[in-house]
């Protein structure tokens, strides 16, 4: 398993020890260690929170530590901004390709290191000089074409070749497949190889243990801003990696487990209310047909970028689908835009908070009541009083802190403020609730909450699509689940008896065949 | 995993690649024919439109909105804005004036105007970059300075007496001979002729060309438009670009300053307000994208002649209302942008 | 919140105070208000009447700016609806109807609506950027001004009913600070009574999740920009009425550049979200009577002078960077990288910046 030369005996090309960053009211980093060793693929392991990309960007000179020591080669160095980092053979490609997509290949490759005759930049030499790096990674891409008409993952592979050529001993690689296909990830990982076993050390970010099994050497898990442990990828079963990254929170699962498992069937019964046929979007995701009953949780089950949050959006009218209909409680319904959805009792909240779901900004209260005021138009300003009213109420029953109405929706922790986000769709009353990741990056106490209120309001009648990466959470609450993979729906199953593998092995299944 | 990427590109490569060819082109292209109606129309309406000397005339009676142009190229480039060039160019021009007034000789006062130019440049340039402040209210607090200074340094036109203005003022520089028909039909034999001050600015627009297009300074500024996040982590020298820019703008600012004392001899504290946005107008009727990161700097040269082009139209009509030129400038503006627009969104 | 949003006023009040008073201290009479003919008169009188203008098109720039827009065409729209309504009123030859006042403004105010549309269709609709956007009616639109009038400087004075808006009294009160407080109070109605204030915001603070919120985003943009240009209508009227001649080349020059300023001195921040409009109204007072102070004790000369400082001295306090910096010179100039000056020096600066740059910094750490 282990590649290269790196090994608990070799000389390691980063060690950083006791580092801690302490940011007002938030520790971010409390003495954690790290090594990488040249030659190998190193995971990068945690929830969202650990505090993965503080470590990062404490690496990259991003943020400049508070204690502890960074040993490059030997040498303690402290970098101040990514530059120096760079000159000193750190080099970072992030999840955004951060390129100047405007200019050209080779461009980009050779920004601020162009050769030069006279002064003036040759670029005859910079093409020449380009090619023979692309060819060095086995890439066939014109040097000459703009970045900006390749595909992301041309793209980062274009970032890739820069940071190779600058002489990076360390490549960090922060999130880099989430969003490319398959295929794509599978070009990736041959040049990670090839760029590994030239003696680079590489440290690799990713949510998708497969791609993690498939191409770390090693692993560092860290949880809340504390290291968890040093591993050899070969030593350390998944069952065992999941339970270092979750910590504690296993027990608190289970325990939901047993409470809200409930029958499946007989929800899928009667008149749909909301049906829509080979419902797709170019680019996005393939025509499909989805049929969703009153009180059933319909769970959505892929990984990321397998089309779940795209169909989400389509059936919310967040993006406008260019092919298939829709019809609500039996009438043809054109979501065009969320407005028409929310006019259709329909709500979503989506699973980037902070983007496109909460007004930072303004107070709990205003966002709470935000949906049913646009409901109402701006004319009709819900009254004082009555917004008082509605924001108590659901402060309490989802038990929001701080319980100040009148608090800056940005100061709440990210569970609250998702709570926040389902009080706004709650008092709406939809018919149908959509929702994107709603527990991530969240704590485990209200993640629990969110899910027992999902159950309760599937029980009320409240149709729910759920959208969760984690396939237990979607198998423990939905009655029906639609598996998604490279933007097509694969497969429907009723939810009796299925088990998490059940659904891995359906993803899993080559293209083409039935799964 | 060769195989499929060279699949990939390689199929779809061709066509692409000329269309997106044809894509970056295509504004410049639109200016080009946009000027040749212009010019055509002008010429059907009025004798001599299209003569030698009336062609000359478009640069030499604007070579100070060239080089306002070329500065306010590198700063829209670079995804900012200036609103303060035609302030500080009357600044300039009002330095000048009154230092030459006082006796200073050309060769001292030329360079401190444009260090003047630069400093104006440089205080926008920190602005922005060191203190995050955004380029249009930093370039419109500049723009208030150098409005004031220049009223607090007079109040009233200064006439320029130097020998060397004078020079540059009167200098023609022949180029050919030409026959022109008069409205009599008398043919007459003239020179055709330019200014010194025509050939500073295109000079000052070749080595913009080169310092954009061939220079690491030049790429960064695109960068720097394309993403000012990305070019910091690129590692690139993205403040000191960003400061460049306006230091920059503020030196052709600067220098347009002192073409506009040599085109009329003197100095107007309240001269060139508006030009800010001539040359804004210039740089997007030149193909530039509004946002940063892609145009011509030789683009904007071909916006300032459309611009020029129009108000020929008003010099060989005295009874067209300046209004309608405002306006046509005004529509020109918006073609571009809303073609801009119609671009950017199908490159998404 | 609500101690910030106070706070946020403190600063501004303060330096108005600090104005008046300055002010005072020079002219002794400044404060002396007298009745001549049954009508105020004195320095703050002028003071107000001379805000009148900029206060109206700053209440509409407040909320572009709210929207995270701009609008720099005001100052053109202002020029069109003057020199409509006062070439309307020349041309009718009879200057005494009211009945011809009221259609000259009726009209005039239409045409400013159609103008702020046009913004709002070009930002709303196109997607163009609002200071591209309305850079086209900026240039067009004096030119348009100028086709009205035939590029003739217009007088429009002996028209009694005109000349009540910019410089007629009503209650022994200049007419124009009536019209511009109820237009004030108008617009606080608007926004506070009704949800446009916090869908304004929602909007301003975050457009997107205003979308999937089912905000009506285009519907806000375009009232914005329709009521920015009704308010720089208004203006135009009262500037031409005001004078004895109107020349559309100088009508509201440089007025959007005066309200943008009252805006962001009044604290809303250019960036857009929560705005005040009280905040605008100190702002413009401000900026009137700093344009006082500088004519009398200084020299009318300098007026720019001290306003680009003013600006500039503005832009730096409501700038993080800023105050680190200054932070960091009282420390003894210990120079650490930007992050990190950021996050040492939230102790240091002023309370209310800490707990923004707080935040920001906490969602740093959690993304």
């Amino acid at each position: 398993m282990l590649a290269g030369s790196g090994g608990p005996t070799a000389v390691p090309i980063v060690e950083m020890s006791n580092i801690s960053m302490t940011f007002p009211g938030v520790k971010a980093l409390q003495q954690v260690a790290f090594r990488l060793f040249p030659g190998e693929v190193h995971a990068l392991m945690g929830e969202n929170g650990a505090g993965k990309s503080t470590l990062i960007k404490a690496l990259t000179g991003v943020y400049a530590i508070d204690a502890g020591t960074i040993v490059k080669s030997g040498q303690e160095v402290r970098f101040h901004g990514p530059a120096q980092a760079q000159a000193a053979g750190i080099a970072t490609v992030y999840q955004e390709v951060n390129l100047a997509t405007n200019l050209t290949v080779a461009e980009n490759i050779m920004l601020g290191r162009e050769p030069r005759r006279l002064g003036l930049i040759d670029f005859r030499a910079m093409r020449k000089h380009t090619r023979s790096v692309l060819a060095a990674l086995n890439l066939d891409i014109d040097p000459g074409s703009l970045l900006e008409s390749h595909s992301i993952a041309i793209q980062q592979l274009v970032a890739i070749a820069r940071a190779v050529d600058i002489n990076a001993e360390v490549l960090v690689l922060d999130e880099p497949t989430s969003s490319l296909d398959a295929r794509e990830v599978a070009e990736l990982f041959t040049v990670i190889r090839k760029i590994r076993d030239s003696g680079v050390a590489v440290l690799f970010v990713s949510h998708f243990l497969d791609q993690v099994y498939e191409i770390a050497d090693r692993l560092t898990v860290l949880r809340n801003g504390e290291l968890v442990g040093e591993y050899l990828v070969g030593d350390l079963p998944r069952i065992a990696l999941i339970s270092k990254m979750i910590g504690k929170e296993l027990a608190a699962l289970t325990e939901l487990k047993q409470g809200t498992r409930r029958e499946a069937a007989e929800r899928v019964a009667g008149k749909s209310f909301l049906t829509a046929n080979g419902l797709g979007k170019a680019g996005s995701v393939y025509p499909c047909d989805v049929e969703i009953y009153p009180g059933e949780v319909v769970g959505l089950a892929g990984l990321l970028g397998s089309g779940r949050t795209e169909l989400a959006r389509l059936l919310y009218g967040a993006d406008r689908n260019d092919s298939g209909t829709t019809t609500i409680n039996g009438a043809p319904v054109k979501l065009r835009t969320p407005r028409v959805a929310l006019d259709n009792k329909i709500a979503f909240a989506s699973e980037n908070r902070r983007a496109e779901g909460l007004i930072g900004d303004l107070t709990v209260r205003a966002n709470i009541v935000l949906a049913m005021q646009s409901e109402r138009g701006w004319l009709r300003q819900i009254p004082r009083k009555q917004q008082d009213e509605l924001a108590d109420k659901y402060i309490k029953a989802l038990d929001i802190r701080p319980t100040n109405p009148e608090a800056l929706v940005r100061n709440l922790s990210g569970g609250n403020q998702q709570k926040v986000l389902l009080a706004r769709w709650l008092i709406t009353e939809p018919n149908l609730l959509i929702l994107d990741e709603p527990t991530r990056g969240i704590d485990v106490g209200a993640k629990a909450q969110i899910q027992k209120l999902v159950a309760a309001l599937s029980d009320e009648g409240m149709s729910v699509v759920y959208i969760s990466a984690e396939l237990e959470e979607v198998l423990r609450l939905s009655h029906r689940i639609v598996i998604m993979r490279d933007r097509h729906k694969i497969a429907e199953v009723v939810n009796t008896g299925v088990t998490v593998n059940d659904i891995m092995e359906t993803i899993a299944a080559e293209a083409g065949q039935p799964a | 995993m060769t195989a499929t990427l060279e699949v990939k590109p390689a199929a779809a490569a061709p066509k692409r690649r000329s269309l997106r060819r044809f894509e970056r082109y295509s504004q410049i292209g639109a200016t080009v024919v946009l000027l040749g109606i212009l010019l055509g129309v002008g010429a059907k309406l009025y004798p001599n439109f299209l003569s030698g000397q009336a062609i000359m005339d478009l640069f030499s009676k604007n070579s100070f909105l060239i080089a306002l142009a070329v500065g306010m190229t590198f700063v829209i480039l670079s995804g900012g804005i200036d609103l303060s060039v035609g302030a500080v160019m009357a600044l300039g021009s009002v330095v000048a004036a009154t230092l030459l007034q006082q006796g200073w000789p050309a060769y001292l006062v030329i360079p401190v105007v444009l260090i003047v130019g630069m400093s104006m440049g440089l205080l926008v340039g920190l602005m922005i970059h060191r203190f995050n402040i955004q380029p249009f209210i930093a370039s419109l607090a500049a723009m208030f300075l150098a409005r004031g200074l220049c009223l607090v340094v007079t109040d009233r036109s200064i006439a320029i007496e130097d020998p060397f203005f004078k020079t540059m003022n009167l200098a023609h520089i022949n180029l050919w001979e030409s026959t022109t028909v008069n409205l009599r039909g008398k043919v007459r034999i003239s020179q055709v002729y330019t200014t010194p001050a025509v050939l500073i600015a295109l000079a000052v627009l070749v080595i913009a060309f080169i310092v954009l297009h061939y220079t690491r300074f030049g790429r960064t500024v695109y960068a720097l438009g394309g993403g000012e996040s990305s070019a910091n982590l690129m590692g690139l020298a993205a403040g000191r670009t960003k400061v460049g820019v306006y230091v920059i703008s503020g030196l052709c600012a600067g220098l347009a300053g002192l073409l506009f004392s040599f085109y009329t001899a003197s100095a107007d504290p309240v001269a060139g307000i508006g030009y800010e946005l001539n040359a804004i107008a210039a740089v997007v009727i030149g193909g530039t994208l509004l946002v940063g990161g892609s145009g011509y700097v030789l683009g904007s040269l071909l916006g300032v002649l459309t611009l020029a082009t129009i108000y020929a139209y008003k010099e060989f009509d005295g009874d067209l209302n300046t209004g309608w030129t405002r306006i046509m400038i005004g529509v020109l503006v918006l073609f571009f942008i809303v073609l801009q627009r119609v671009l950017v969104a199908r490159r998404k | 919140m609500r101690k910030l949003a106070s706070h946020r006023l403190v600063w501004p009040a303060g330096v108005l105070l600090a104005l008046l008073v300055a002010n005072f201290l020079w002219n002794r009479n400044f404060f002396n208000v007298t009745i001549l003919n049954g009508n105020l008169f004195g320095a703050p009188i002028d003071i107000l009447r001379r805000a009148a203008p900029v206060v109206l098109v700053a209440l509409g720039m407040t909320l572009v700016i709210a929207t995270r827009g701009i609008d720099l065409s005001v100052g053109a729209v202002a020029a069109i609806s003057g020199s409509w309504a006062s070439m309307y009123i020349i041309n009718s030859g009879d200057r005494t109807s009211v009945k011809v006042v009221l259609t000259a403004v009726g009209v005039a105010l239409l045409i400013a609506l159609v103008a702020g549309a046009w913004n709002g269709f070009l930002v709303s609709v196109l997607g163009i950027q609002p200071i591209v956007a309305t850079l086209v009616l900026m240039v067009a639109g004096r030119g348009l001004a100028q086709v009205i009038t035939n590029e003739k400087i217009l007088y429009p004075d002996n028209t009694p009913a005109y000349k009540l808006i910019g410089g007629g009294y009503w209650l022994a009160v200049p007419f124009s600070i009536l019209l511009a407080g109820a237009i004030f109070g108008l617009t606080a109605l608007l926004t506070r009574r009704t949800a446009l204030g916090t869908l304004i915001e929602a909007v301003g603070v975050n457009p997107e999740a205003s979308r999937l919120a089912g905000v009506r985003s285009r519907s806000i943009t375009w009232i914005v920009y329709i009521f920015a240009g009704l308010c720089a209508g208004i203006a135009g009227l009262m500037l031409t009425s005001n004078s004895t001649s109107a020349d559309p080349n100088s009508i509201g020059l440089f007025i959007e550049l005066d309200a943008i300023l009252a805006v962001v001195i009044g604290g809303t921040s250019l960036a857009g979200g929560r705005f005040s409009l009280a905040g605008t109204l100190i702002g413009a007072f401000i900026i009137e009577t700093m344009d006082t102070f500088v004519v009398i004790a200084i020299s009318a000369r300098s007026t720019d002078v001290f306003k680009a400082c003013v600006v500039i001295v503005v832009c730096l306090i409501q700038s993080p960077e800023a105050r680190a910096w200054v932070a960091t010179l009282f420390r003894g100039g210990k120079t650490r990288p930007p992050v990190v000056m950021a996050a040492v020096t939230t102790t240091a600066a002023p309370v209310s910046a800490s707990a923004a740059e707080l935040t920001d910094i906490a969602g740093r750490v959690s993304s």
